[in-house]
């Protein structure tokens, strides 16, 4: 036996991932609740000691952790045209596990210049400009960027023309230069960018967010948990060598403040017939509504889905709704304890799935020309695959998570929303997709094996 | 020299495709970049190709006769754009049936386009005056 520790630092909550690399299996969890204001280390000693209860004192060879404390990795994305390079860099960002506050495009102003500052991100991600292409609007946004009052990590990933005249600009700055996010016209280059967040992420923000004194614990912090995630998810997808994967997948977390939705998959036309529109989209995709949550955004679901159909899900009265919304979004905490919340729950946790789940699908628009019909396909046509994997402690702890994670699924209702068809709902029943990313760098197979038996379970017998 | 960029396409809701490839592969070949948007082009998608690669031209092609109607407004929304100036060619079968070439020449330079080319356009032609609106002197021979 070998077992490693994975840690992963949220923003209220440490939660602990005890494994044995070698059986291939899971020792325990733990989850105990921390302000990393006051002391990170509070939390990991709580969680161990709830960990240790039920596994009993362990030796632990290894320990790795993911953060999303203090406010998770805190990025702008700046680009030039709003659909392409600004798309590509939000892209980028939203990819390496980052909280995008806000996506710029064109010149910036003074006003977006102080917006940035009050924001203060952790790094910015400057785009424009295809290679060969524009070189005007980054040159200005360098310069813009240059008055900046703190050093802001800034990474340079637009039209490699202008990346010399940009890193003068910006001298004496914290910059680094990748390769263009958009190279050439609608051809998405994200995964230079997004190593290089990653990189900067290691090396300086952990120490900044009074990280550091916990990462004299583990090896080291090694990502921001989304990242985890989407590690864990290309994982399960792909497989590594012999391995085989489960096959192409999306999954949602769902969580108080924002509702995050992964998917690993191609998702080109099915048909021959269909034309393709806007910018092609990244293989492994993910998408972050800052608007849809089950507690801190809780008006959010309101707003997108309306109180008719949170009163069809609920059983509850149109008028009431409201009223309970607002419950809830000042109640942040609140854990349902009558049936009429439960209800409630279960609505906006519905709503919140087929919302999150439908902006990041693709659509299939029909177009009548003179020939008759045409189709026209933005984003990914998720129809084909095969697995929704349901995580996010609002979605695995309330009793109905299969019926909720349904929502993720075509509806004959929506039909221009390519969301899957027939894909089998899996469940991150003890929480551990972020720790199996975040294992899946030392220990692939491990990690692999672990969530092929934790949630797909694919009859392997303990 | 840097290689002058055009951004080519087809507009509306036009599918034919057979045309624009082969205009692709003979403007490249006259040793300019080329940035093709496919069929089924919008104006915003032509505008937003141009500004990102900082484009010399935009050739419009229309072939299924609705061209005069989706090419409208296209020279106001460049300039909006501040694509100031930017070289405008449409070509193809840019109109329904056989009108009088020189009308409809006339309506879509009304329009803001520089060139416009009637049926049967050679590429060939296309490329001399491209050639001749950019100042270039001579085909470069590899
Ligand atoms: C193949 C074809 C189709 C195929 C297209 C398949 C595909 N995906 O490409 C299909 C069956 C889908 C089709 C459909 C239709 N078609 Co059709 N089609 C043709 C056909 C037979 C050949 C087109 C072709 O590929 N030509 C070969 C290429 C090399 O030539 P080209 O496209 O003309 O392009 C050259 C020049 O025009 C020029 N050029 C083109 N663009 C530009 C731009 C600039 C700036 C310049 C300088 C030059 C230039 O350079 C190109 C290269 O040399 C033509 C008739 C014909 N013989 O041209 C009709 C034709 C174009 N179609 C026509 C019509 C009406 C239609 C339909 C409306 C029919 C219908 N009612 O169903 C639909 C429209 C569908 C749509 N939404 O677009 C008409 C258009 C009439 C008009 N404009 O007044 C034509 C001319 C037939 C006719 N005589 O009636 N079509």
């Amino acid at each position: 036996m070998k077992p490693i520790l994975l840690v992963d630092f949220g923003s209220t909550n440490t939660k602990v991932t005890a494994v044995d690399v070698d059986g291939y299996r899971i020792l325990g969890t733990a989850t105990a609740y921390t302000t990393v204001e006051t002391d990170i280390n509070e939390g990991l000693d709580n969680a161990m000691k709830i960990l240790e209860k039920t596994t009993g004192p362990l030796e632990f060879e290894e320990r790795y952790a993911c953060s999303s404390a203090a406010g998770g990795l805190k990025m702008v994305s700046i680009g030039l045209v709003p659909e392409l390079t600004a798309q590509a860099s939000r892209e980028a960002s939203l990819g390496a596990g980052a909280k995008v506050w806000k996506t710029y495009s064109f010149q910036l102003t003074k006003g977006d210049l102080k917006e940035i500052e009050e924001y203060h991100p952790d790094i910015i991600l400057l785009t424009g400009g295809t290679d060969g292409g524009n070189t005007e609007n980054i040159l200005y946004n360098a310069q813009a960027l240059s008055t900046l009052s703190y050093d802001c990590p800034i990474v340079i990933a637009g039209n490699r023309n202008a990346a010399d005249r940009c890193e003068e600009i910006l001298e004496g700055r914290s910059i680094y230069v990748c390769e263009n996010v958009m190279p050439g016209l609608g051809e998405l280059n994200v995964i230079p960018a997004q190593k290089q967040i990653r990189e900067i992420f290691l090396k300086r923000i952990v120490q900044g967010k009074g990280l550091s004194r916990a990462a004299d614990l583990v090896s080291g912090i090694i990502m921001p948990t989304p990242s985890a995630m989407m590690e864990a998810m290309e994982l399960l997808a792909e497989g590594w060598e012999d391995h085989p994967g489960i096959g192409e997948l999306i999954a949602v977390d769902l969580g108080g403040a924002t509702t995050d939705v992964y998917s690993v998959a191609e998702g080109n036309p099915v048909n021959v017939g269909t034309v393709m529109k806007g910018l092609q989209e990244p293989y492994a995709k993910r998408s972050v509504e800052g608007d849809i949550g089950m507690r801190y955004s809780v008006h959010g679901i309101l707003e997108a889905a309306g109180d008719r159909k949170l009163s069809l899900l609920s059983g509850i009265q149109r008028k009431r709704i409201p009223e309970l919304v607002d419950f809830l979004g000042s109640h942040t905490d609140y854990i349902p304890d009558n049936e009429e919340m439960k209800h409630m729950d279960f609505a906006l946790a519905c709503a919140a799935v087929e919302t999150a789940v439908t902006r990041h699908a693709g659509t299939l628009e029909q177009v009548y020309t003179p020939t008759g019909l045409t189709f026209l396909q933005s984003g990914k046509d998720l129809r084909k695959v095969k697995y929704v994997v349901a995580t996010g402690g609002a979605l695995i702890h309330g009793e109905k998570a299969e019926e909720i994670a349904k929502k993720a699924l075509y509806d004959p209702q929506t039909p221009n929303s390519l969301r899957p068809e027939n894909a089998e709902i899996l469940i991150d029943k003890k929480y551990i997709l972020a720790a199996m990313g975040l294992l899946s760098q030392y220990y692939p197979v491990a990690a692999l094996e672990i969530m092929k038996k934790e949630i797909a379970d694919y009859g392997h017998n303990e | 020299m840097d290689k002058k960029k055009l951004v080519i396409g087809v507009i509306g809701a036009d599918v034919h495709a057979v045309g624009n490839s082969i205009l692709q592969h003979a403007f490249e070949d006259a040793g300019f970049e080329v940035i093709n948007l496919g069929v089924m082009v919008s104006q915003e998608e032509y505008i937003s190709a141009a500004i990102e690669t900082a484009a010399d031209g935009i050739l419009v092609s229309s072939l299924y006769g609705h061209g005069e109607l989706d090419c409208r407004g296209l020279r106001d929304k460049c300039d909006e754009a501040g694509l100031k100036g930017i070289l405008l060619y449409v070509g193809g079968n840019i109109v329904v049936g056989k009108q009088p070439f020189d009308e409809v020449e006339r309506r879509f330079k009304a329009m803001g386009f520089d060139r416009v080319f009637g049926p049967g356009t050679a590429p060939e032609t296309t490329i001399a005056a491209l050639y001749e609106d950019f100042g270039i002197e001579k085909p470069e021979e590899e």
